[in-house]
């Protein structure tokens, strides 16, 4: 089980006159196995949201919670998959991916079985033992989602995981978390500036105003996608080029539109 | 940084024309009767000594023996050094306590100088095997703490965050993420500080200790010995160069391996 609940919370940085208030109000619930993105112009602090569910920052009014309980630290119960994928450079990865199990303190065999599934799980079977700098951008990232992954966590959260690779990358990316979506379902919180990849994967859209940030407007995707039958198109062009998903899109843009002219 | 860079073949012929050039004037010296061989004994005598000292001994030992007896003495105040030093650099630069109680401390021993503690090494220790360890732990271990420190601040926030997220306790973090990462920095650390150790030894073992090259060397120095002073001398420049190429391969090896 894994819910994420944001009730007012604020975040501020400093204090005084010099004091900088990033978020403001953001009020959001994520709901078991539901898969929400964050969109927002940059600098807008959707990046912090997330990193007040990992307990990377507290809060600094209202509260954060995961699973009901106000978040204090991060834990193996809220795995975070980073932009820069953060892998550990001097371990293998298999390593990698067992590190957070080892932190649990799971017999070898065990870890072993999950360390080969979560391989297997994101293609990487015949890559255990290399290091990651021998690795593409890409293959490093399925590293990072593996290790994330086996941990079971209750919540998975993504700041901005495609950010990084280029564009064919992105796009096998994309369609492969989809699939993983759907083998295994999970909580997901998404951080993203790209509005078609926020529709393309998310059940739910939020959309954030400029700094301070808060939740302007939440987009129901997954209706759409239920009823227009988007999981039956393989490919993630066929699926922009039907008139539910561009009327979406445009509907997003246009209001983180609203934002950036906003900011100026 | 320059951005001119010499060609390697050109950076040895100009590092064997230096070295040519001190010969020279080494050897000239005191060939020209300049200063009498006696008190700067050219490169000849000094060659001829080394290669008698080597089979014949001198204060009680040849030079092969007064070399290991040293070079044992070193190698028990370096690992002392680096068994304590490193651990302690690294958990300073993880916990901000440990920092707040051992960083001014350590700010003003470091200047001491390890020959200052000579008097209460041979009061502690005795001038056997324990005061001359105890001055090379002086030299060696600041060193050892300062870079376990630094490399331990400067590990990658990001992988730290990861690894907090993947459920990492304080000692998995000190022994899993921070020690790996910093791995060049320890290593950079301990070429320095195997440098300072070698150096304060034999400073040690001029006033404390019964064998070892200082010792021969004090005993050279009475019985005006020049020549064998000068064999002392060269031979702890070798061997130093000798520690010195051993862990440079070793630095080599550990930061070619696996950097991103």
């Amino acid at each position: 089980m894994g819910s994420i609940r944001f009730e007012n919370a604020g975040k501020t940085y400093g204090s005084g006159p010099g004091a900088f208030q990033a978020l403001q109000n953001v009020t959001l619930d994520v709901t078991e196995k539901e898969f929400v993105a964050i969109v927002g112009p940059s600098g807008c602090g959707k990046t912090t949201c997330l990193r007040m569910v990992a307990g990377f920052e507290p809060v600094s009014s209202g509260r954060v919670m995961v699973n009901g309980q106000d978040v204090v630290a991060p834990g193996p119960d809220r795995a975070v998959v980073f932009q820069q994928f953060a892998l550990f450079p001097w371990k293998t990865v298999a390593e990698n991916i067992e590190f957070g199990l080892r932190n649990k303190g799971l017999p070898k065999g065990e870890r072993k079985s999950l360390v080969e599934g979560a391989l297997q799980l994101m293609g990487l079977e015949s890559h255990a033992s290399a290091f990651p700098h021998q690795l593409s951008g890409g293959m490093q990232q399925r590293v990072a989602i593996a290790r994330a992954y086996v941990l079971d966590p209750a919540v998975l959260l993504m700041d901005e995981p495609f950010g990084a690779l280029d564009a064919q990358t992105r796009v096998v990316m994309q369609e492969e978390l989809v699939r993983l979506a759907r083998v295994q379902p999970r909580t997901v919180l998404f951080i993203t500036h790209g509005v078609e990849e926020a529709v393309y994967l998310a059940d739910r859209v939020a959309i954030m105003t400029k700094r301070p940030g808060r939740i302007k407007e939440v987009v129901d995707v997954r209706a759409i996608r239920e009823a227009e039958k988007w999981d039956d198109l393989e490919r993630i062009e066929d699926v922009m080029d039907t008139e539910s998903f561009i009327h979406l899109r445009t509907h997003i843009w246009k209001s983180l539109r609203e934002e950036k002219g906003a900011s100026k | 940084m320059q951005n001119l860079s010499l060609s390697p073949g050109r950076a040895t012929a100009l590092a064997l024309i230096s070295l040519a050039l001190f010969l020279a004037f080494w050897f000239v010296i005191p060939a020209s009767g300049l200063v009498s061989e006696q008190f700067l004994p050219g490169p000849v005598a000094v060659v001829e000594r080394v290669v008698q000292l080597i089979s014949q001994p001198f204060a009680g030992a040849t030079l092969p023996e007064h070399l290991l007896s040293s070079l044992g003495r070193f190698l028990g105040g370096f690992l002392l050094a680096a068994l304590i030093g490193v651990p302690l650099g690294l958990m300073m630069g993880w916990f901000p306590t440990m920092d707040a109680i051992a960083a001014p401390l350590l700010d003003g021993l470091r200047f001491i100088a390890p020959i200052a503690w000579v008097p209460f090494a041979a009061l502690w220790f005795g001038t056997g095997i324990g005061g001359p360890i105890m001055i090379i732990f002086a030299g060696a271990f600041p060193p050892c703490v300062i870079n376990a420190w630094q490399g331990a601040r400067c590990v990658d926030i990001r992988l730290i965050e990861a690894a907090k997220m993947l459920g990492t306790s304080n000692f998995g973090m000190i022994t899993r993420v921070i020690m790996p990462a910093s791995i060049p920095s320890i290593i950079a650390g301990l070429r320095i500080s195997a440098g300072l150790g070698w150096q304060s030894l034999v400073g040690a073992e001029l006033i404390v200790a019964s064998t070892g090259v200082g010792f021969m060397m004090v005993q050279a120095q009475a019985n005006i010995a020049a020549s064998t002073v000068v064999a002392g001398m060269v031979s702890i420049g070798l061997v130093g160069l000798i520690i010195d190429i051993l862990l440079r391969r070793l630095e080599r090896a550990v930061t070619q391996g696996k950097q991103a």
